[in-house]
């Protein structure tokens, strides 16, 4: 028989939208307030997982086609390399960066090296904890 | 503040390890689970408890607490989280190919 | 300021998530991760010549101050041990593409593999107690796939009991850390050493040094090894391999880090306890691979009996014990990688490791037989063979500093090494061939080249032992002057 998650299902075609919003505001939040690549990435992968529950699995998998074990790898990619773009000016590894720059929408905005590494970051955790979610809930 | 949870750190590690000397696995689990959680308590003690502000040095704010164990501790968590996810795959895996969860049955045996 | 330092732990990192992202290539998998090894070893060999000319090297991530960023710090010893790591872990690699497995190959072996370098190298290299503690688990999180690769039944009742000990000794760490941090305030190695120093190491600083002991020896496994035997008999040869020459020496790596670095100021209540652990060591390895007939039962305890003797020369805290400590490590990283290699190579070959069903492999195998032999000698320490120079340095360092029982034992335990390994080679290589070429269970074909490459290593530690003393003696200075490493972090 199959479950009526009708409820489940509409609520989260909208709460998965908010959530989505929702971690976009903490990741962009993390350079001078709480918030950043950690808990933003975290936050995604809520969201994904409630998509996991609400709908099939394999649904799902047909819709969102990422393998999360790469965009893990890619993630630790993007931030180890972020970390040797300090090697290449002849700093110290991990040496960040910071500047102000005029945007054309947003103003004058502060673009950090960091915000780099964090994106390495957010999709390292967005992978790992949807990785594991689903190689706990997988039963063969 | 630091005597209630050094207390509540007993607590845990003393669950912990009664979990951890049961025979069933996912016990186990969540003994090792407890003892980690408990081991974090005792990071974010070991910077001292202060009331004040969030560890970010701002202007004209004193009293701020240490940010290190709780950096500390992040990580830790991470970690632990990692592990456990882990270990709950792995014994589950085991349990399917083992046939049974109960440690003294897993213990094998010298001529195999 | 040296980011060459940071080099051995990034490369395997970033090919190792290349690797994931092309995972079904097995080429590009074999061949980027041998660069990796290559590359990185390359690296500490250049390192290796720049701690000889311009003394220790360090590296502030980041761009911030010693006691407060995280230091990469790259003295003697630690260059030596990754150098050693990435040559032994080129050779079991070359092992493993033959010998692997192309199912497993394709479940993330060389991912694995890479992380599994990255943090042992990254254990080596690091200055900062914390992220020794994120090394460790990187590496153990890493061994933990590693030893269920393949998903076998008895490989997964085994990790299950590897897994357990070392979460509960990875909570020791942390309590360690934790309570060391809050009397000192700092968990910088250097800047630790100098506060312990200033501070003076009392009752409460000796404990935590113990609670430590207990963490390391638990990894290296000095006295609490009895999970070793079980968990290093289950996985696939190249990879019992690579735990065997490389993890229990991380933990010796931390002891003598921590002893020689932070808490020397004891040294009759520590160091003694050390020595006794060690003698007991050596004396229950003796007996585990005197007692049983099965190959990687022997091999493993033989794995402990080195533990044992290897941390008998930090006890002296003389020249000639760390002297001896250092040759002997770099040895027996090499040797066991080698006779582990053999031991499942001969396990491949008759199908089977208990040694009472084998015999006379020598008539069709005599490389592997005469190989093994060298092997032997050299564990034992006959000159000119590698082991040779650290048994000598290790007794002379125990005898001046009248620790008598403990270089006794340690003498005694060489024999028991002896008999072991010999009963092992009489009853597996000597005697009357039972095996014709058709009942053999596997092909040995490319297995030699890798074992052959780690003899030549063996024999060149030992024959150009002349050319490497310069090294090892300023690993053994900069041991023993704990104010070299403060002085180049902290500046």
């Amino acid at each position: 028989m199959k479950p009526n998650d009708v409820i489940l299902q509409s609520v989260t075609k909208v709460a998965v939208v908010i959530i989505f919003t929702f971690s976009i505001y903490l990741f962009m939040n993390g350079h001078h307030n709480p918030g950043g690549g950690f808990i933003g990435g975290l936050s995604t992968a809520a969201a994904v997982v409630l998509l996991y529950l609400a709908f099939d699995i394999e649904k799902v998998r047909e819709n969102i086609r990422i393998d999360f074990k790469k965009l893990a790898a890619l993630g630790v990619l993007i931030a180890v390399c972020t970390g040797l773009g300090g090697v290449l000016f002849g700093e110290e590894f991990l040496t960040q960066a910071f500047g102000y720059k005029e945007l054309p929408i947003f103003g004058k905005t502060e673009l950090t090296s960091a915000l780099i590494f964090d994106t390495g970051v957010a999709l390292a955790v967005i992978g790992t904890a949807v990785n594991i979610i689903l190689s706990i809930s997988e039963d063969r | 503040m630091e005597i209630v949870i050094a207390i509540v750190i007993g607590i845990l590690v003393t669950i912990g390890t009664y979990l951890l000397l049961s025979r069933q696995l996912l016990r186990i689990v969540f003994g090792s689970s407890l003892i980690s959680h408990a081991v974090n308590l005792l990071i974010i003690t070991s910077g001292g408890l202060k009331k004040g502000n969030a560890p970010l040095l701002g202007e004209g704010k004193i009293g701020f607490t240490d940010a290190l164990p709780q950096a500390l501790i992040l990580t830790a968590i991470v970690i632990n989280f990692a592990v456990t996810a882990f270990v709950l795959v792995l014994s589950y895996r085991s349990f399917k190919a083992n046939g049974t969860d109960d440690m003294e049955k897993l213990r094998g045996n010298e001529h195999e | 300021m040296n980011n060459l330092l940071i080099m051995p732990v990034i490369i395997p990192l970033i090919v190792g998530m290349v690797l994931i992202i092309f995972h079904k290539n097995i080429v590009l998998q074999r061949a980027l991760s041998l660069f990796a090894l290559f590359l990185s070893g390359f690296i500490a060999f250049v390192m290796m010549n720049q701690v000889r000319e311009k003394g220790i090297q360090t590296l502030q991530l980041g761009g911030w101050e010693a006691p407060f960023g995280i230091s990469f710090v790259g003295d003697m010893f630690s260059v030596l041990l990754v150098l050693t790591t990435c040559i032994v872990s080129s050779c079991c690699l070359i092992f493993a593409f033959r010998s692997i497995g192309e199912k497993n190959e394709k479940l993330y072996f060389y991912p694995l593999f890479l992380f599994l370098i990255v943090g042992v190298n990254g254990s080596f290299l690091t200055g900062d107690l914390f992220n020794l503690y994120v090394f460790f688990e990187v590496f153990l999180l890493a061994s933990y796939v590693l030893i269920t690769l393949g998903g076998g039944k008895k490989q997964l009742r085994e990790s299950l009991k590897y897994v357990f000990i070392n979460i509960v000794s990875s909570a020791f760490f942390l309590i360690g850390v934790a309570y060391l941090y809050s009397i000192t305030g700092t968990l910088n190695l250097a800047h630790l050493s100098f506060r312990i120093a200033e501070a003076g190491q009392d009752g409460l600083i000796t404990t935590i040094a113990l609670l430590f002991l207990i963490v390391f020896s638990l990894k290296a496994g000095l006295l609490l090894f009895f999970w070793l035997p079980g968990s290093y008999s289950v996985p696939p040869t190249a990879i019992a391999a690579i735990f065997a020459a490389l993890l229990t020496k991380v933990g010796i790596y931390s002891i003598f880090r921590m002893f020689t670095l932070v808490f020397y100021h004891e040294p009759q209540i520590t160091h003694l306890m050390i020595g006794i652990l060690a003698a007991v060591t050596m004396l229950l390895g003796a007996a585990g691979a005197t007692g049983y007939m099965d190959v990687r039962k022997i091999l493993t305890y033989n794995v402990v009996i080195s533990v044992g003797f290897i941390v008998a020369g930090l006890v002296t805290m003389t020249e000639a014990g760390i002297t001896g400590s250092i040759y002997y490590l770099i040895h027996d990283m090499i040797i066991k990688a080698l006779v582990f290699l053999i031991g499942g190579t001969i396990i491949l070959i008759t199908g089977t490791s208990d040694l009472r069903e084998m015999s006379g492999l020598i008539r069709r195998h005599p490389q592997l037989g005469w190989i093994f032999f060298i092997g032997t000698l050299s564990m034992v320490g006959i000159p000119p063979l590698s082991g040779f120079l650290g048994k000598v340095f290790i007794t002379q360092g125990t005898f001046e500093t009248g620790y008598y029982w403990l270089g006794g034992i340690g003498l005694l335990a060489s024999i028991f090494i002896l008999l072991s390994m010999i009963k092992l080679f009489m009853n597996a290589f000597w005697g009357e061939t039972i095996l014709s070429e058709d009942e053999e269970k596997g092909s040995i074909r490319g297995l030699l080249f890798p074992i052959a490459l780690l003899l030549v290593v063996s024999l060149a530690l030992g024959i150009g032992a002349e050319g490497i003393q310069a090294y090892i003696a300023q690993a053994t200075e900069q041991l023993l002057n704990p104010s070299l490493y403060i002085e180049a972090v902290l500046k």
